[in-house]
């Protein structure tokens, strides 16, 4: 028997470290958006109405009016983070993580939204896909974050990598009124607004209007929920990064001493 | 459950959120992992929401 060279970690150490992005909050936000999910469900696919032209599939906007919602919220979250960096005078890349984490989350909606979008375009309109403005426009969209996630995956310091996402994350943010407006601005098989007419008034069933409020709420914590942990988590991928890079420092100057 | 099951285009529809919630789903379990993985290489001073 040989004596350990490292004294074993104890029951109460192991239990004080912080082994997850976690706490008491996002606790309490992640059962709250379980629980807004599951009414969602409930509302979305039971107690909701039929529509009157849409019939059934209806229930597919409970989803992909939400995670479109979200996902302009998501990149508009990262512009104004890109912009906090690069004109705030202390350019934080605490900033720079959130517009990240951010996109990753809104290019996870973007993609539900386009495939909900398909599956409903299918029957409604006998397709799954048109090369119709709101479509285009949207498929542009998607496509300008996955650049951007792209763009942050190349090499280079922190300070450059925040410089050079938060200039894209500024330029691509400038699509979404285009999104938004295709509908209006060119003649286009989606439908218009949703909740709103063209005088601004609601026009939806109570039941439907609360339906898809529900998934709004759902979406939303989710989206906070997720955003907390994936910052937190880019936080560390960070400083696992500046540890490799002072370890390699290290070895080199031991090598030019020896 | 029967009114699922009654339900004009019940695939498309019950796809859209069984699609949607595996999505979330797999993209939840990333992030997590990410964070728990990472969190045992870091020291806990250094992680700022403790």
């Amino acid at each position: 028997m040989t004596a350990a060279t490292t004294p074993p970690i104890t029951p109460t150490e192991s239990a004080r470290r912080v082994r997850s992005t976690g706490t008491v909050a996002t606790r309490t936000l992640g059962i709250s958006t379980v629980v807004t999910m599951g009414w969602l469900v409930a509302f979305g696919l039971g107690f909701s109405p039929a529509d009157r032209d849409q019939r059934d599939a209806v229930r597919i906007l409970y989803m992909h009016v939400p995670t479109a919602w979200l996902a302009y919220l998501a990149f508009v979250v990262t512009a104004v983070s890109s912009a906090l960096y690069l004109f705030g005078k202390k350019h934080s890349l605490g900033f720079d993580r959130v517009a990240g984490a951010s996109a990753e989350i809104g290019v996870v909606f973007m993609a539900l939204t386009l495939a909900t979008g398909m599956l409903w375009g299918k029957l409604t309109w006998g397709v799954y896909w048109q090369w119709d403005a709101r479509l285009t426009t949207t498929a542009l969209l998607f496509v300008s974050y996955i650049g951007y996630l792209a763009v942050r995956g190349l090499g280079g310091s922190h300070d450059q990598r925040a410089k050079r996402s938060a200039v894209i994350g500024l330029l691509a943010v400038i699509e979404i009124p285009l999104v938004h407006f295709s509908v209006r601005m060119w003649r286009s098989l989606h439908q218009e607004a949703s909740v709103l007419d063209s005088d601004g008034d609601v026009d939806m069933d109570g039941l439907m209007l609360f339906s898809l409020f529900v998934g709004v709420v759902a979406f939303t914590l989710l989206y906070v929920w997720l955003l907390l942990h994936r910052s937190r988590a880019m936080a560390m991928e960070d400083l696992v990064d500046d540890q490799g890079l002072d370890r390699a420092l290290d070895e080199r100057r031991a090598e030019a001493a020896s | 459950m029967i009114g699922i099951v009654a339900m004009q285009d019940a695939g498309y529809i019950v796809g859209s959120y069984v699609l949607t919630f595996a999505v979330i789903a797999g993209f939840t379990w990333r992030v997590l992992r990410s964070g728990r993985r990472l969190a045992d290489r870091i020291d806990d001073n250094d992680k700022y929401w403790t």
